[in-house]
């Protein structure tokens, strides 16, 4: 039934009428909704979206990650253990990122990775009972824009992840009206991490601001936010 | 059921989540002029002796609004976790803690109802997965039978028995019990009807409570 989607749930709620692919007659359920026998109950507070025809998920507000297979995110470097490198995610437990998953990597050519780095990495291995490991690398084995990034400049700073999946959502205008008037460097981990480089540390505070800012406006109020710190930024400069 | 409770209502509730910046869920909830302020972090990082294979570790600290915490506040602490590990979907965070902090604010009677609801509340607003949700409704039988709803601690004082139930969301059903002084079976069942039909407004408040935060954004 569509008057579901959009409404809010909480945990121990039974969702019905849910609609099933007409092929296989199936209903993919995502996070904060499970299956018991028949039924599907909701495990998460949060408003129930659907995306068509048969894929059901609830958006929950939540601070604290959790990692999941193949999401790409910020982590800090916090040792070094012969093979692997610790990384800080966020998470339960701390992430693996093997010496040989950097692109161009061998047992020889070692890539150069200190403690206190900060690694833009994706999960290869994510699941509760097994001890999470990152890679920077894609399937082809290219770095495709992870591995160590902003040694000695930018900025780290953390915010919800509502915000993170707000602000790389297709549909969101954020970082390109940002980035009408104003260069940075951005790089968002889905684990509520943003790093950031502008050309000045001025900018570079204004960007993480305008970011935090954003959480609950609207596209409308987004636009006006970007306009005003326009006008601040050149005044800056 | 309302003409034997003398009062047969709960007290005014209100509630503020995400209050604290730092735990990953916090509320705080006055229920009359009892104040309760819960705070969650996890799942996170587990000490190794407390490590459980299969599931969360669950650890509940409840902090006395002065001094030290006794005997009373760490029976009560129990509780409420007790309640914390029935709810929770602990097993999907194996090998690692959630850990509650539970402040007394201020005690004008309920207090464990209070704390209770406002862990249930701290935890909707940290995103944990749960089974369900609990409502802790608190209630005191009078030397002549009568049922008081959500006591404040003159009342308690001057009672023959105090009572607070926990219900789960899903059926009512009875979580938890937790009852000092004198009473017969007839009484208690009593109580616990006219609980079970209070509880309906916690979670209704709940609701409403979730709604205007998720609504927000």
């Amino acid at each position: 039934m569509v008057d579901h989607v959009g409404t809010v749930f909480l945990p121990g709620d039974t969702i019905h009428n849910l609609n099933k692919s007409e092929k296989t007659g199936k209903i993919i359920i995502g996070p904060g909704l499970r299956q018991e026998s028949e039924t599907i109950i909701v495990s998460k507070p949060g408003i129930l979206r659907h995306k068509e025809p048969n894929i059901y998920w609830i958006d929950s507000h939540q601070k604290k990650y959790v990692p999941v297979k193949g999401e790409q995110v910020l982590g800090v470097v916090t040792a070094k253990a012969g093979d692997v490198f610790r990384v800080d995610v966020g998470g339960s437990e701390q992430a693996t990122l093997s010496y040989l998953s950097f692109e161009g990597a061998t047992k020889r050519n070692r890539p150069d990775v200190k403690v206190g780095d900060i690694v833009f990495a994706r999960f290869l291995v994510a699941n509760k009972d097994m001890e999470p490991e990152l890679v920077c690398m894609d399937g082809a084995g290219r770095s495709s824009g992870m591995g160590v990034i902003g040694r000695d400049r930018g900025f780290m700073f953390t915010c919800s992840l509502n915000l993170i999946r707000k602000i790389l959502s297709p549909g969101c205008v954020l970082l390109k009206t940002l980035g009408n008037g104003n260069r940075f460097e951005i790089t968002v981990g889905m684990n509520g991490r943003v790093w950031i480089h502008g050309r000045s540390v001025v900018d570079t505070i204004m960007v993480a601001n305008a970011i935090s800012a954003a959480e609950f406006m609207d596209k409308d109020q987004i636009r006006a936010m970007c306009s005003k710190l326009a006008d601040r930024f050149i005044v800056v400069e | 059921m309302s003409n034997s409770s003398k009062r047969s209502n709960l007290r005014v509730m209100s509630a503020e989540l995400s209050l604290l910046s730092r735990p990953d869920g916090s509320a705080t909830l006055f229920q009359g002029d009892t104040c309760v302020m819960s705070a969650v972090y996890g799942p996170g990082e587990v000490r190794i002796n407390k490590e459980q294979i299969d599931r969360a570790t669950v650890e509940v600290i409840y902090k006395p609004r002065s001094g030290l915490p006794g005997c009373t506040e760490k029976s009560q602490e129990r509780l409420i976790r007790n309640t914390c590990e029935t709810v929770l979907l602990s097993s999907l965070h194996p090998r690692s803690s959630v850990s509650l902090t539970v402040q007394e604010m201020q005690n004008s009677g309920s207090l464990l109802a209070c704390c209770i609801n406002s862990m249930c509340l701290a935890l909707l607003d940290s995103g944990m997965s749960m089974k369900c949700l609990v409502a802790a409704v608190h209630c005191v039988l009078d030397f002549e039978g009568a049922v008081f709803l959500d006591a404040t601690d003159k009342e308690e004082k001057g009672a023959q028995a105090c009572v607070t139930f926990v219900f789960d969301s899903v059926d009512k059903n009875v979580v938890m019990v937790h009852a000092v002084g004198k009473y017969s079976v007839e009484q208690f069942n009593k109580c616990m009807s006219v609980c079970r039909t209070a509880s309906a407004d916690i979670f209704h408040f709940y609701r409403e409570t979730m709604t205007k935060k998720l609504k927000r954004s």
